[in-house]
């Protein structure tokens, strides 16, 4: 990436759409958006207001997109935005956003700020105010295939570890199956057990399935760090494997980020419709369950809540899904105060926990988390995003509250009823 | 120029101008927002984007409970300043008998008496708008030149209005005068600032509830 100030702008430009234009006509700057922003809620600096993140924005929209601005800017009047400037907002727009979109859910006039930040986010990577951590996991990604330089050999690692504890093979590459299974490199380091959770699940189900030894990251770090091309070739990537593999459908794993990007984003980022369907996992555990091919036994009884990944609730509509399942093996399920699509980011999504810089601060926002639980003391958590995960884990630690972490799908896998009991039950 | 001929100039010549700047300034602004247009998503769809573009346009007229317990204030007096001021401004016997000349149709006033009232409740409203402004630290480190001007010619007519209708100060047609030279002002001001958020709001929250029917969240 050769990133310069002229090409940062450009970049600006290229996002300008007609809901940039009335969102930015429409702000009043009345600072509803500061109090639905765990940054300016866990530290009082006004500078984390959500709509002052994207002030080199608005005002380039308004010098080059309104008449007033363009007459005020011919008469000199107008101040051009600096590459200085840019410098001073790059905290602001990579290490205390994390694209959670609580704002935009709070705005009075309707701005939709989480799309713009998006947004903004390609003019300053072009520019060159991308944050060290991110362009690392970015080249990681594109010339390893994973943010974390999670290779192929680690992944066929996990899996013969899960294999022999399970009993049976787990597929890979085979041609013809439903589905094809991503996985985030965080699930395939720090928390193989998804792995062996789907693929109990899934035998029990009778889900035909496969891992693709080309294609098995799901995160994309293209579209955290904000260019589009590296986030295009990343989900082309996936779209080759599901081809080659002749799938008809491309399972998002329990990451937040990897499902906006290949369920929402993908397709516009490459530029042409799909010839597979994309789903959650949660989403085809919960038709599993709704359809009677997923039978549980038993529930939890220790108190348990969910922590809604803001990618797969509120910017990604699978909010009713994890309720349900939660219901199927929690006996005391108990929401948060404000949860689904109002729920509180863990504090290091889009990309802030892939940059080091933003480590004290992410701890610091997660005090928020802390309020919320601090209502409701649960014995534990059950998220479904290994990055929230690892983040809760952290910040737990960080306040000194004893709450376990724990992953939906393998708390459910933990449920199944035996294959034997299963079939003893059909008619 | 006599008291006289400054109420006809303020009816006549400026209300003109006033009103072809008002009129020309939001038609350009709006076009300036669709002109830029919005890429269809390719994405398959899970729910109804227009559906969701209709609803948030209605709900998000109602604050979500924890943001209204974290910014009280700050929405319980927008709400009072804007209600008040759409109640003066469009149910005022006189204020009908205008549109009326220029509508061609008219619709019941209420009382005086309560649109005195509200006149009151609403500048006291705008008032503490301003003092929150100046001390909330997230307001006061947003707030620019623009935000001031706006409050100013916002209030402005209904303050030269209440004085029109008690007759203080000045001859009866030099209130009116003064009263509707502040309209004016407001007119021309209007398409240059935020004030244009009483059209662009609409669009706003069109596409934000747009952008999350779409994948079916209700914003």
């Amino acid at each position: 990436m050769s990133a310069s100030f002229e090409r940062g702008i450009n970049a600006f430009k290229e996002q300008m759409d007609a809901p940039v234009a009335a969102f930015f006509s429409s702000c009043v700057r009345c600072g509803l958006c500061a109090e639905a922003c765990l940054f300016y809620t866990e530290t009082g600096d006004p500078k984390f207001t959500p709509i002052n993140k994207l002030e080199p924005m608005r005002r380039v929209w308004k010098q080059e997109y309104s008449f007033w601005g363009k007459l005020t800017g011919a008469l000199g009047l107008s101040k051009p935005v600096t590459d200085a400037e840019l410098t001073e907002w790059e905290t602001l727009v990579y290490d205390s956003c994390t694209l959670c979109g609580r704002c935009s859910m709070v705005c009075p006039v309707g701005n939709d700020i989480a799309y713009m930040i998006r947004k903004m986010r390609e003019g300053m990577a072009a520019s060159g105010h991308a944050p060290e951590g991110l362009i690392g996991a970015t080249q990681r990604a594109v010339t390893i295939g994973s943010p974390m330089g999670v290779k192929l050999p680690a992944l066929q690692a996990q899996i013969r570890h899960a294999e022999k504890d399970l009993g049976f093979s787990i597929p890979v590459d085979v041609e013809g199956v439903d589905y094809m299974l991503l996985l985030s490199s965080m699930e395939i380091m720090n928390f193989p057990e998804f792995i062996s959770a789907v693929a109990r699940i899934f035998r029990h189900a009778g889900v035909s399935w496969t891992i693709s030894s080309e294609a098995f990251e799901a995160t994309n770090s293209g579209i955290q760090i904000g260019v589009s091309e590296i986030a295009a070739e990343l989900v082309e990537r996936i779209v080759a494997a599901a081809a080659k593999l002749k799938v008809k459908y491309v399972i998002s794993p329990e990451c937040g980020h990897a499902y906006m990007a290949i369920r929402w984003e993908g397709p516009n980022l490459i530029g042409r419709r799909y010839d597979f369907k994309v789903v959650h996992i949660l989403e085809l555990l919960d038709e599993l369950r709704a359809s009677g091919r997923l039978q549980t036994s038993g529930k939890e009884t220790q108190r348990l809540t969910y922590h809604d990944p803001c990618q797969i609730s509120r910017r990604g509509g699978v909010v009713q899904q994890p309720r349900n399942l939660m219901n199927q093996i929690a006996a005391d399920f108990v929401e948060m105060p404000e949860t689904g699509t109002m729920n509180w980011c863990c504090g290091a999504g889009g990309g802030v926990s892939s940059n080091e810089r933003a480590d004290e601060i992410r701890l610091k926002v997660f005090n928020r988390k802390k309020k919320q639980l601090d209502v409701i003391h649960p014995d534990a958590i059950v998220s479904a995003c290994s990055n929230c995960r690892i983040h809760l884990e952290d910040g737990l630690e960080e306040y000194e509250m004893d709450i376990p972490v724990l992953s939906l799908t393998e708390t459910i896998a933990e449920h199944l009823v035996d294959r034997e009991q299963k079939e003893g039950q059909q008619p | 120029m006599t008291e006289t001929e400054l109420l006809m100039w303020a009816r006549g010549p400026a209300l003109q101008v006033a009103t072809v700047i008002f009129l020309l300034g939001v038609l350009v602004r709006i076009l300036e927002i669709l002109v830029l247009g919005r890429k269809a998503s390719l994405a398959e769809a899970r729910g109804s984007a227009v559906a969701g573009g209709l609803r948030t346009i209605v709900t998000r007229s109602i604050p979500d409970r924890g943001t209204l317990q974290r910014s009280t204030f700050n929405i319980v007096a927008g709400y009072i300043f804007h209600t008040g001021f759409f109640v003066v401004l469009f149910l005022f016997a006189p204020h009908i008998l205008v549109f009326q000349d220029v509508l061609g149709f008219s619709w019941p006033s209420i009382p005086t008496q309560i649109i005195d009232a509200t006149t009151i409740v609403t500048i006291i409203a705008l008032l503490a708008v301003l003092a929150h402004r100046v001390r909330h630290r997230v307001m006061r480190f947003l707030s620019r030149f623009e935000d001031y001007l706006v409050w100013f010619v916002t209030i402005l007519p209904l303050i030269t209005g209440y004085f029109a209708f008690h007759r203080i100060g000045l001859t009866p047609p030099t209130l009116i005068a003064v009263h509707i030279i502040s309209v004016e002002l407001l007119m021309v001001v209007f398409p240059f600032t935020k004030l244009m958020h009483a059209f662009t709001l609409f669009m706003a929250r069109y596409y934000n509830g747009a952008i999350a029917g779409y994948r079916g969240v209700n914003s």
